[in-house]
Order: structure tokens, then C-alpha cells, then sequence
């Protein structure tokens, strides 16, 4: 043996070793810094805003130019919107997710080009999810109205809700499933009675990872959910949501504006956190049965 | 048709692909017997037995031809109805899998399906199949913790439980010991034996010790094809097949 030789190449091992782990400390770092900016800008900069009326009334005359109010609307808003657009999502996912993986053969076309479909879906920017949902509504002559909003951001939730929950699903062991159909169930009782349970919570990390870019996304209810002061009261009347709250008090001139644009941005991040934390805590309830 | 076994096999050849993997086998399995389809890794065995209770639909480029009758019923009739089959057997995989939810709901599983019984009398059910697969001592004060949380050799019984519960005619076992430890797996062996009074068992093993302890029946598989099948003593004592000779002393494995 060689002893220099093999000296040198440990060396160069042990240094590339080294440079990689400083990459990871630095990408780390930078994900992080950015993490800790972004929620930090929004506190610094709405907390001065922020006060009890912001969440507890609706915007007063005015209000866009500094004067007193809140935006109850938006937050109402937002949590129906995304909630029923959720709710839609989930009617449509289920099935495709439970259809490709427990249905379809294992190298089934028809499951490929619909991966491959949900793949495209995903990529497409919410602005055309919230263009196609405005020729849908002049097409039905539909004004913009809460259902809408629901049916265009249900759309954008849709291919994540679904993507995500493949992920989940496709991780259940062949073997399951086989000890299910030997008890005589039928294709749809293993899914709904195993497969399921078995995948809970990679389940609801999809919806909630679905409901997340839904309740955060502005392009898509542009045109479609519109924009009021009021709270909607039916399926069919506008509805305000956080995201443009945000936009339209941003692009004001006053200072005082632009402030309760960051307040309504960490009420927004608050909601999302409260949701996550929620679902999660409810979800851990079910979990214990989940076969390893 | 002629009174016979329960399971009769005719002709049946499989193919994964264009890979022949059983070559028209044709065999009538006794009943009320432990029959043990024995032969070397990758000769097709686990193969015939899923052929069994049709298991091998979900798998992709199967192709089955020949029949299998069950109570005279060509399972794989267009017009069978398969989760009938499936009710007829209960199956003992490799490693035994729990379904995800306690263990009482786990005995229960097949009778909910099928609306065998009544709410208040479940509980009885699920007490009566426990103690037949011999695990209701261990489990009685944590009927609801997760199945999970059993020894593999105990979720291993909890699976011949569930199986029983669906009150079958038959109970397959696809080398059902092989992750358990020596104790857990002479339990099982035991279970089985006990079982053949009211139960034909067909089980598939590579541990040839084991094929000598429980079995009544051998079926010998070698490369796809049946080589041979008789009485275990038989079979064992005085071999007809030089091929299924050398499988015995152990010349091929």
C-alpha cells in the first residue's frame, strides 16, 4: 500500500466532507434568516396597528384612508372561502388518490397520465385558476360571489390536495391491503376502513398543506370572490379575503394603512398557524392505531 | 359433480408476464388436513396458495388458466363473486400485518363486514375467536390498544383471530412463522393442529422440519410444477420422484 497516497486521498475525503457540510449550514442559515425576517417584518412593522378592532369589526367609512374599523370581513371571508374550498377539494382528491392507488393496476396508464395531469395542474399559477374561474362565471353569468371564489381556489387546492395525499397513500404495504381483501372487504371498504386510518396523518398534512396556499392565495379570488366590506351572509354574495385586504390597504398612500396591511398579514400567518395546530392536535387522537 | 375436497385445483397455470410461473398443477386438497405445499424458494409456491382466495387479481400481467373450484364453484368464473371466496378463507401472511386499529376492532373487522352479527353479541365474538387462536389471556384487559403494540408472534395470532372470525371453511398460512421467534412459532404450529378438527389448512413452508411436524399432506412444487403430492408419511418414507429426493436430503434448495 501506498501510505502517502492513501494519505492524501483521506485528506481530500475528509475536505470535501467539510466544504459540503458548511453548503448546509449556510443554505440552513439562509432558509432560516429568512424565516425569522419575514415573520419578524411583520410584527415590527403591523404590531403598532394591531389592536382589538382590527379582528373584531368590519372596515367603518373610511377606513381605507385611516379612519376607524377592522377587517372581520376579510378574516370571515377567508375562513369560508378556503374552508368550503377545502371541503371541495377533499370530495374531488379522495377519490382520484384512493382510485389510483387502490383501483388502478400498479402500472396503470390511466393512474400515470392522471399524476402526470396533477403534476401540470399544480404548476399552473393562480392567476389562470382565477381567469378561468371568471370565464366559467360569465359563462353561467354568475357575478363574483363567495361560491366563486369557493370553485376557483377548490381548483388551485385541488392537484396539491390530491399530489400530496398520493405521496401518503402509495406508502401503504401491498400487505395491508391484501389482509383487508382476505377478510372478503371489497376495494372500497379497504380504503375507507384501512387505508384511511393507516394514512391519517399524511392525509391531513395534504389538506392542510392545500388549505394553507388556499387561504394565502390573492391571484386566484381576484376576480372571482371579489371584494366587500360586509360580511356575505349567502353562497352568492361577494366575499373579502385576507390576501386582498392585505393588497388594497398595502397600495394605499397612508402610512397608518400600510401599517394594518403587516397586521393583517400576521393575523393571516396567526390563522394558519392556530389551523395547523388544531387539525394536528385533533389528528393525534387517531394515530395511535397506524401499523408501523 | 362428484362429492369433493373442498379446494380442487385443475390444470391451473399462471403467468407473471410471459414468466410461467405454475405449470398445470392439478391437485384436490383434503379436507380437514394440514396439507403443506412444500419446494424450494421461488418454485411458485405462495404463487398456488393466493391462487387460492384469488389474491393474485391486484397484481399486474397476472394471467390464470385452469380452474380453481371451491365447494365446486370455479372461483375465477367471471360471474364469482370474490369477496364469497375470500370469506370462505382466512389468510396467515409471511409477516402478520395488524390493521391499524385496536385489537378488538381488528377480530371484529370481517364480522362488521359482513353483518354476521349483532352489536351486543360482537363482544362475544371476539372473545370466543380469541381464545380459539389462543391469545385471549394475553389480550382480555387491552381489547382497545392498538394492535401495534402486540409481539409479532401475538399479532401473528391476532391475525389467525381475525381470520376465524369470518367464520371460513379454510385457513391458509403463507409460511406464517417464518418472522416469528421459536416459542411464538410452535404456538402457531400448535394453533393449526388443533384447528384441522373444523378447518382445512393448507400451509405453505420452506422449513422442511416444520412441513414434518404439522403436515398430513405434502405438495411438492418444483419450478412451477407439481411433482409430486401424497400423504406426508408417504411422501416423507418413500419419495417417487428423484427430484423431490434430492429436495428431501437436501441435494437442491
Amino acid at each position: 500500500m501506498n501510505q502517502p497516497g492513501s494519505a492524501r486521498r483521506l485528506r481530500r475525503r475528509k475536505s470535501k466532507e467539510m466544504i459540503f457540510r458548511a453548503m448546509m449550514a449556510f443554505s440552513l442559515l439562509i432558509v432560516i434568516g429568512c424565516l425569522v425576517l419575514i415573520i419578524g417584518t411583520i410584527i415590527w412593522k403591523g404590531l403598532p396597528a394591531m389592536n382589538l378592532s382590527m379582528i373584531t369589526q368590519t372596515p367603518k367609512g373610511g377606513y381605507y384612508l385611516g379612519k376607524e374599523g377592522g377587517i372581520l370581513n376579510a378574516i370571515v371571508g377567508s375562513l369560508y372561502l378556503a374552508s368550503g374550498a377545502t371541503i371541495l377539494a377533499i370530495l374531488f382528491s379522495l377519490p382520484v388518490v384512493l382510485y389510483i392507488n387502490i383501483y388502478a393496476r400498479r402500472n396503470s396508464k390511466l393512474a400515470s397520465l392522471t399524476r402526470f395531469s396533477l403534476d401540470v395542474l399544480w404548476g399552473i399559477p393562480s392567476i389562470v385558476y382565477g381567469a378561468f374561474g371568471f370565464i366559467i362565471m360569465i359563462f353561467f353569468g354568475l357575478k363574483s360571489s363567495l361560491l366563486a371564489g369557493i370553485l376557483a381556489v377548490g381548483l388551485l387546492e385541488f392537484p396539491i390536495m390530491s399530489r400530496a395525499a398520493d405521496e401518503v397513500v402509495r406508502m401503504v404495504p401491498r400487505e395491508l391491503l391484501e389482509a383487508s381483501f382476505s377478510l372478503g372487504a371489497t376495494r372500497l371498504e379497504t380504503a375507507l376502513r384501512v387505508v384511511v386510518r393507516q394514512c391519517l396523518p399524511g392525509l391531513l398534512t395534504a389538506v392542510l398543506i392545500a388549505f394553507g396556499r388556499g387561504i394565502g392565495d390573492a391571484a386566484s379570488v381576484l376576480f372571482t370572490a371579489g371584494f366587500t366590506d360586509r360580511i356575505p351572509t349567502s353562497l352568492l354574495q361577494p366575499a373579502a379575503t385576507l390576501p386582498l385586504a392585505i393588497f388594497f390597504q398595502l397600495g394605499t398612500p397612508f402610512p397608518e394603512v400600510q401599517q394594518r396591511a403587516y397586521a393583517s398579514a400576521a393575523i393571516l400567518t396567526v390563522l394558519i398557524l392556530l389551523i395547523s395546530l388544531l387539525a394536528r392536535g385533533l389528528g393525534k387522537r387517531y394515530t395511535r392505531h397506524i401499523i408501523k | 359433480m362428484e362429492s369433493r375436497t373442498h379446494i380442487s385445483v385443475q390444470n391451473l397455470s399462471v403467468y407473471f408476464d410471459d414468466q410461467q410461473i405454475l405449470k398445470d398443477v392439478s391437485i384436490d386438497i383434503p379436507d380437514h388436513r394440514i396439507t403443506a405445499i412444500i419446494g424450494p424458494s421461488g418454485c411458485g409456491k405462495t404463487t398456488l396458495l393466493k391462487s387460492l382466495n384469488r389474491l393474485l387479481d391486484p397484481l399486474d400481467g397476472v394471467r390464470v388458466s385452469g380452474r380453481v373450484l371451491v365447494d365446486g364453484i370455479d372461483i375465477y368464473d367471471p360471474g364469482t363473486e370474490v369477496t364469497e371466496v375470500r370469506k370462505k378463507m382466512g389468510l396467515l401472511s409471511q409477516r402478520p400485518q395488524a390493521l391499524p386499529m385496536s385489537i378488538f376492532d381488528n377480530v371484529a373487522y370481517g364480522p362488521r363486514l359482513h353483518n354476521r352479527f349483532d352489536k351486543t353479541r360482537l363482544g362475544d365474538i371476539v372473545e370466543y375467536h380469541l381464545r380459539l387462536a389462543g391469545l385471549w389471556e394475553e389480550v382480555k384487559d387491552r381489547l382497545n390498544e392498538p394492535a401495534a403494540r402486540l409481539s409479532v408472534g401475538q399479532q401473528q395470532r391476532l391475525c389467525l383471530a381475525r381470520g376465524l372470525a369470518v367464520a371460513p371453511e379454510i385457513i391458509l398460512g403463507d409460511e406464517p412463522t417464518s418472522a416469528l421467534d421459536p416459542q411464538s412459532s410452535q404456538n402457531v404450529e400448535r394453533r393449526l393442529i388443533d384447528l384441522k378438527q373444523d378447518y382445512t389448512v393448507v400451509v405453505v413452508t420452506h422449513i422442511l422440519r416444520q412441513a414434518k411436524r404439522i403436515a398430513d399432506y405434502i405438495a411438492f412444487l418444483y419450478l412451477g410444477e407439481l411433482v409430486e403430492h401424497g400423504p406426508a408419511a408417504e411422501v416423507f418414507a418413500n419419495p417417487r420422484d428423484p427430484r423431490t429426493r434430492a429436495y428431501l436430503t437436501g441435494v437442491i434448495s
